[in-house]
């Protein structure tokens, strides 16, 4: 049952109403996209997330499909604009 | 040097660190906030411990494939004005070739990878969330 930090930013931060949340994710293969379904359950306004957002676990971008681990840090990403 | 500054770009800066007596060609990229749309500044937010750690692979990926060139950059956060730098990239070859496929590269990467955000505030008091990939979702992205 892994533990997760999860990070939100810029529109995403305004849409869930929080910078980070702590969120468990049950089963020993459990992926980013659990963790984001999780966060839909428990967040009201993270319902209005895109279906596919860009991830980062880590502090690397992954696909929703990537696993997660105990104590991973999991980074909910808007269209990226630097430059 | 940070990488990530709340500090105006200092150009003078960014060249020393790339500069050599052995390096005969340097490109300066300055990306500028641009006047669009009655914007007045954007206002700048980033991911800072990813963005370091994503610059810091992209400045290598470079260094790598153009091994005698040296390049570094500095992105800003927080709200930049009308006109002044939100990012400064600078790279130093032996010859202008490599200085300037550096300098292309690494903002070129920067565009797809840097997890930076930028709000943007108009005249009128209002502001827009930037998406350059031009998809809508709730609030009012636009295309940029």
């Amino acid at each position: 049952m892994p533990n997760v930090t999860v990070r939100f930013f810029a529109r995403y931060a305004e849409l869930a109403g929080c910078d980070s949340t702590a969120v468990r994710v049950s089963g020993s293969a459990a992926t980013v996209a659990d963790v984001l379904a999780r966060v839909r359950e428990t967040i009201p306004g993270a319902r209005d997330l895109p279906p596919r957002p860009l991830a980062a676990v880590n502090l690397r971008q992954v696909k929703l499909d990537a696993r997660v681990n105990d104590g991973d840090e999991v980074a909910l990403l808007p269209p990226l604009a630097g430059g | 040097m940070t990488y990530l500054s709340r500090s105006p770009i200092s150009v003078d800066s960014l060249l020393a660190s790339v500069q050599s007596p052995a390096r005969g060609g340097t490109c300066v990229f300055l990306g500028t906030v641009r006047s669009d749309d009655d914007v007045t500044g954007i206002d700048y937010s980033a991911y800072d411990d990813m963005a370091t750690a994503e610059i810091e692979r992209i400045l290598g990926e470079a260094q790598e494939r153009w091994t005698n060139a040296r390049v570094t950059l500095q992105h800003r956060l927080g709200l930049v004005p009308l006109g002044e730098a939100s990012i400064g990239i600078v790279a130093a070859a032996p010859h202008r070739d490599e200085a300037f496929a550096a300098c292309r590269y690494v903002i070129e990467e920067v565009k797809q990878r840097l997890p930076v955000w930028k709000k943007e505030l108009h005249a009128d008091g209002t502001t827009t969330w930037v998406d350059p990939s031009g998809k809508q979702v709730a609030g009012g992205l636009r295309d940029r």
